[in-house]
């Protein structure tokens, strides 16, 4: 009952609060609006396996700014295709040629395809080889933009972003105020408040996700292969992992503006490390990073839904491990508490 | 003072912040119903004391006991009501919505929740402005509403820090009938002050300087033993308040 009187009351000031309210919901849909339109294409070199591809027709085709691997066998093909270490493979089937990208990045499929078209027409406007290639894709589509590529870890981002910034502020403001003192007067546990942030939030987040998720799938049309419901899961537990970090960190914050620190220090490496950039890129004394981020977490598996359409089955572990950081990071904030009052 | 009307007892407390001794061997004990009242110059350390008794600070050496169990103790703040020399309020929220949000915590019935809130709210007489956000409240209404949600449970100690700055001289009057009336219920209340007229009120006093106890005693014992005519002077012997 104390953490349902907690968390109603941590659910009336948000609502009172029409400013920050209006920040959470549309400062996301502003961004992800704005990010939907300005993204476009750059130039990337794909690695492209010719599957018994006759040699004669490869030289014909004199592919450009193109990566070749030869195949002898076509589930080789495949297998390499799935791990990603190439794009798209061609391939003959019933005497056509086919092909088959990867799929999942917008960037890689656009070039892809461009490359192929220049080679067709470098054959000498084969009209007949050019309309007949059949292209198939392992996830996503020829649909697929660039946005809709970051979209997901956007999505993701902001959940974090706002949820870790605003119960942070929020706790951060109990205990200037006194009320965290007064609050600890009260024979109220340490777990029972911590339990009423995370609910109240929890709540309000739920709300704040659908809205944003509802926006950007289906007005701004991002791409959306998965369920709904494993995107509202996801974010449920990025938010749930980003209200712990906050609240625990705001302890070591004395005011809102030394709270607006963390941002640089905390938020921003973790988008690095989300895989917005290819984490490819990142060196190897560096990568270690990654793993130890919870936005890594929720990227990935919200990339797997809504790029990949994948089920419980591959976004369980990123699930657990959010999980994981949550219930860590709850455990410290009791723990913590323990600076104010020591039962 | 008979033993088994102690409610309250400070064994020997000492309170080190770094190299300060903020208090240094504080000794007494509280009976049932009394008003007692702590008195010092600013920064004796009646905060501080005050605060341990909440359960809200331990003490560096010694003991708080409260109805004979060491503080902390959850089980023991569900009869305390705690006021904090600041106000800590729910700016955002309404006066009636703070005290709600009070009487959920400590586990009050949904019921006798709406009883108690009026009643509070008509005790430090803030009935007419229950719908108004806090942040809208003037400095002695704050206080005034900070008084009312530790007056919620009906708690048999009450533990208040200067609870009545910033209230005027009507209001402050009807205030202390109040204590007057809890107390002759048999709640205890512990308050500290800076006024001579409240502490003439108290039942007894304890005066803290420096972070010692100098001097404790009803508000008649005091003067007598100074030979002096007021309370006032009596303190000015004891080294000011
Ligand atoms: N958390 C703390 N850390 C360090 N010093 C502290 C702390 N809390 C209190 N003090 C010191 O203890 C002393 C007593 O403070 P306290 O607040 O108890 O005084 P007070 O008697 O309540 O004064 P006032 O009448 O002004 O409220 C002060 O010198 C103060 O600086
Ligand atoms: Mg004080």
């Amino acid at each position: 009952m104390r953490i349902s009187a907690l968390s109603l009351r941590i659910l009336r000031q948000i609502i009172r609060d029409k400013r920050t309210m209006a920040l959470l919901i549309f400062a996301p849909i502003l961004v992800l609006t704005l990010l939907h339109f300005v993204f476009n294409g750059n130039d990337y070199e794909p690695k492209i396996g010719f599957v018994s591809i006759p040699e004669t027709m490869e030289n014909q085709l004199n592919i450009k700014n193109t990566h070749i691997q030869h195949y002898k066998n076509l589930n080789t093909a495949k297998a390499d295709l799935s791990d990603q270490s190439i794009d798209a493979y061609l391939f003959i089937a019933n005497n056509h040629l086919s092909l088959f990208l990867e799929g999942s990045d917008p960037t890689v499929n656009s070039t892809v395809m461009k490359r192929m078209q220049d080679a067709f027409q470098s054959m000498g406007g084969n009209e007949q080889t050019n309309n007949d290639i059949k292209i198939h894709f392992l996830h996503g589509g020829s649909e697929l933009g660039q946005f809709d590529y970051i979209g997901p870890l956007l999505l993701g981002f902001f959940v974090f972003f706002f949820v870790f910034l605003i119960a942070g502020v929020s706790f951060l403001r109990e205990r200037t105020t006194g009320t965290l003192e007064r609050l600890l007067s009260t024979p109220i546990k340490k777990s029972e408040i911590v339990f009423g942030y995370v609910i109240g939030f929890g709540i309000f987040t739920i709300i704040q996700t659908f809205i944003i998720a509802i926006y950007t799938i289906y007005v701004l049309g991002m791409y959306m292969e998965g369920a709904f419901g494993y995107v509202m899961l996801i974010a449920l537990f990025t938010a749930l992992t980003a209200l712990t970090l906050g609240i625990l960190l705001s302890s070591f914050a004395n005011n809102e503006l030394q709270m607006m620190q963390f941002i640089p220090i905390i938020i921003v490496p973790q988008i690095f490390f989300s895989g917005l950039f290819n984490l490819e890129t990142i060196p190897d004394w560096l990568s270690w990073i990654g793993p130890l981020t919870p936005l890594y977490y929720a990227a990935d598996a919200l990339k797997s839904v809504m790029v990949s359409g994948m089920g419980w089955s591959m976004i369980s572990k990123d699930i657990f491990i959010l999980a994981g950081f949550s219930l860590l990071f709850i455990l410290l904030n009791i723990l913590a508490l323990k600076k104010y009052r020591k039962i | 003072m008979s033993v088994d009307r102690i409610i309250l007892s400070v064994d020997h407390v000492s309170k080190r912040y770094g190299k300060h001794d903020v208090l240094k061997d504080i000794h007494f004990e509280i009976e049932r119903g009394e008003i007692f009242g702590l008195l010092g110059p600013s920064g004796a350390g009646k905060t501080t004391l005050v605060k341990q008794l909440a359960g809200l600070e331990l003490p560096s050496e010694g003991e708080n006991r409260i109805f004979q169990k060491p503080m902390p103790s959850l089980k023991t703040m569900e009869q305390i009501g705690y006021m904090g020399q600041s106000d800590a309020l729910y700016g955002e929220l309404t006066a009636k919505e703070n005290l709600e949000f009070f009487a959920a915590i400590y586990g009050l019935k949904r019921k006798q929740r709406q009883i108690r809130i009026k009643d509070v709210l008509a005790i430090v007489n803030l009935a007419d402005h229950e719908n108004k956000l806090v942040s809208s409240y003037s400095g002695g209404m704050k206080r005034r509403l900070s008084l009312a949600i530790s007056l919620l449970h009906k708690p048999q100690l009450l533990i208040l820090d200067e609870p009545t700055v910033g209230i005027d001289p009507v209001l402050r009057k009807s205030i202390w009938k109040t204590f007057e009336q809890l107390r002759d219920s048999g709640t205890t209340i512990i308050v500290t002050t800076h006024v001579m007229d409240e502490a003439e009120k108290c039942d007894r006093l304890g005066l803290l300087r420096d972070g010692r106890l100098t001097a404790i005693g009803t508000p008649s014992d005091l003067i007598e033993e100074t030979r002096t005519e007021s309370l006032e002077e009596a303190f000015l012997v004891y080294g000011g308040a």
